[in-house]
């Protein structure tokens, strides 16, 4: 009888809820279509602010150097830079952007260059602008050049070896298995953006099926009705939930297929370095798999909070106005588990929240720590049972039901 | 068959401290009898059908209808009541047969009961037009055939209205006069409440007059005139309360 009467509910409330627009909205268009939108205009505005920086011939001005015309004709012909006439505001130019870095020439460069004392280059630039330090790293590669060229040319005017400066090679090769490489850049972003979307998704139903139905005065129907206040909110809470995992579960499809569609259309070459492949941002079915199961309790956790906090409304607007600042309590532990250096440990494995974003972190790098995972999936479970049993707990209390 | 036996309604009030709604009610209602509980606002007419329909819980004393103990089998108790209030609005999302048939399940009718059931209360109420239009799409007067119907369905033997006519217009409050007094026809037990001493004198068999959350005077409309020495209900209704009536309950 108590079953059938929860899955009563449970279908009547499905139906409504499949005929309100706001929730239609919330639980399937923001994942399915806000998530690519976003995802793929953000990707698309970074790849292509560094495609231009990196096609954009840099504007420099060279300071001094009028007695070393060789450096500067070498400038001048550089592929990758453009030489403007020199100006006595040149500071200001680079604070305005009209041009991205000045070099400083020493007086007698060229000819100090013979007696092996040069002094020094300088380059200025205005850092944080991505542009201005693009210019400068090519200023600073043609010098390096230059000084390499001088460099082999002493060394055979005394019949020495080429390599005698160089007798050995320096390089850094990246053993990082592609989906770890996705970890990194997504591991944090994916935490956040799921304990957001659980939120999201039971935040409009868990108003709606309390606050809601005592505005729109159905609260005291239902309650008339033979259905114990148990296996009432029992069956309005599953649908909270199926919305929230829903809402989950359809973001983690969406991220992963616009990660795929982002990856093959080679938009983000732009962004990886020279010579290296572009980064992988695609997760795998086992990364994406793990982190829906973990969606899981922390829905059933939203739900019942959402559920309970909504429940001590009059209505709609007030039930929004208590859920706000859980909005904002919420982004702290999603945020702090995107810092680097903060890792899974015992202890954050029992802070709710945090623990799950942690954990999402490495399951989306392809880490999977049995002890961690199987300790916050339970812990978590503990926290949404704690809450559910309060959100029945509520709904027995009259003082909640027909607060005035 | 209601029993309201010493019912006490007492909650805090921030401003007010203690305020007792309900103040050991006791009365009975039989069957085929139509009992009308006046009083003025706050007088604590919503409270005690409230708690007769176990909506809310009574501090003290309890009540039982056909047998069933408000406080033990609230359960039981809804399955055999009907009630209707302006306060019980309808899903505005479901359709009228829907809003109907969630009721039937929920008070466990099996699928051919309960297709049997509507079938014949949306003939009997002339609802048939509108069965598949969503409720917040339906008239006034449609929205309270589809109540009376969710009442209905599983045909209670007692029928609790909580001021069913505030604010419904004329023709809409005759459909609801006119099923309270089927259901007394019909042999069930009906007790409603008003401020409208024109519904009392057309409908009730017996009056219970509430002020304060006390019961003041009850008895058939024959035997409150014969001891107030008046003819008008209303000046009845005047004579009794005003010794008890303080203007801070009128909230």
């Amino acid at each position: 009888m108590s079953l059938r009467n929860i899955g009563i509910v449970y279908r009547k409330e499905l139906t409504e809820a499949l005929r309100d627009r706001r929730t239609l909205i919330t639980t399937f268009l923001v994942p399915l279509l806000l998530i690519p939108v976003m995802g793929m205009g953000f990707t698309g505005v970074m790849s292509m602010v560094i495609g231009n920086a990196k096609k954009e011939k840099p504007k420099i001005m060279v300071l001094g150097g009028t007695d070393s015309p060789a450096v500067v004709d070498g400038l001048k012909q550089d592929g990758k830079l453009k030489v403007v006439p020199t100006t006595s505001d040149w500071k200001k130019q680079i604070v305005e952007k009209e041009i991205r870095a000045a070099v400083e020439i020493p007086d007698g460069f060229q000819e100090n260059l013979q007696e092996n004392e040069a002094g020094t280059v300088k380059i200025y630039i205005y850092r944080g602008e991505l542009k201005s330090e693009l210019a400068a790293s090519n200023v600073e590669s043609y010098f390096k050049e230059y000084r390499d060229g001088i460099a082999t040319q002493r060394l055979e005017a005394n019949r020495l070896p080429g390599n005698l400066l160089r007798p050995f090679v320096v390089k850094t090769q990246n053993i990082a298995p592609p989906e770890k490489e996705a970890g990194a850049i997504l591991g944090g972003i994916i935490a956040y953006m799921l304990i957001f979307m659980c939120l999201n998704g039971a935040m409009h139903p868990a108003i709606d099926l309390t606050a809601g139905e005592k505005e729109r005065g159905t609260m005291e129907t239902i309650l008339s009705s033979p259905v114990s206040r148990t296996h009432l909110v029992l069956g309005k809470f599953l649908l909270v939930l199926t919305a929230s995992i829903t809402t989950a579960v359809l973001m983690m499809v969406s991220v992963e297929v616009s990660t795929t569609v982002l990856q093959k259309s080679h938009a983000l070459d732009q962004i990886a370095e020279e010579g290296e492949p572009a980064p992988q941002l695609t997760l795998g079915p086992a990364a994406v798999a793990s982190v829906m199961i973990m969606a899981v309790p922390l829905s059933v956790l939203f739900s019942a909070v959402l559920i309970t906090i909504a429940l001590f409304a009059k209505s709609h607007k007030e039930a929004q106005s208590y859920i706000a600042p859980l909005m904002f309590l919420v982004v702290i532990p999603a945020a702090a588990a995107t810092l680097p250096g903060v890792d899974l440990t015992l202890k954050l494995a029992i802070v709710p929240l945090l623990n799950v974003s942690l954990l999402c972190k490495e399951l989306v790098t392809g880490e999977f720590h049995w002890n961690y995972i199987a300790l916050i999936f339970a812990s978590t479970c503990v926290y949404a049972a704690g809450a559910l049993f309060l959100a029945v707990k509520m709904f027995q209390r009259e003082s909640v039901l027909f607060r005035s | 068959m209601i029993e309201a036996l010493n019912l006490c309604k007492r909650f805090q009030d921030k401003k007010r401290g203690e305020v007792r709604a309900v103040d050991g009610v006791s009365f009975t209602c039989r069957a085929g009898e139509i009992y009308g509980l006046l009083g003025a606002n706050g007088a604590g007419k919503t409270t005690t059908l409230r708690m007769l329909a176990t909506i809310l819980e009574p501090t003290e004393g309890t009540a039982r209808l056909c047998g069933h103990d408000i406080v033990e089998h609230p359960e039981r108790v809804r399955a055999n009541c009907g009630f209707l209030s302006t306060a019980t609005a309808l899903y505005p999302r479901l359709t009228a047969q829907e809003m109907v048939e969630y009721f039937g399940k929920l008070n466990g009718l099996d699928s051919a009961v309960l297709k049997k059931r509507v079938d014949e209360i949306f003939d009997r109420l002339e609802m048939n037009d509108f069965r598949d239009r969503r409720c917040d799409k339906l008239s006034t007067g449609m929205k309270q055939k589809t109540s009376i119907a969710r009442t209905l369905v599983h045909d209670p033997p007692v029928m609790i209205f909580d001021e069913p006519t505030l604010g419904l217009d004329i023709m809409t409050a005759r459909t609801i006069i006119e099923f309270i007094r089927e259901c007394r026809d019909r042999q069930k037990t009906v007790i409603f409440s008003t401020h409208v001493m024109r519904e009392v004198e057309k409908l009730c068999d017996t009056v219970g007059i509430i002020q304060g959350g006390k019961l003041l005077a009850e008895g058939t409309l024959e035997q409150l005139r014969q001891r107030h020495g008046e003819d008008d209900l209303e000046e009845i209704f005047v004579k009794i309360v005003s010794p008890h009536y303080a203007v801070r309950e009128v909230v």
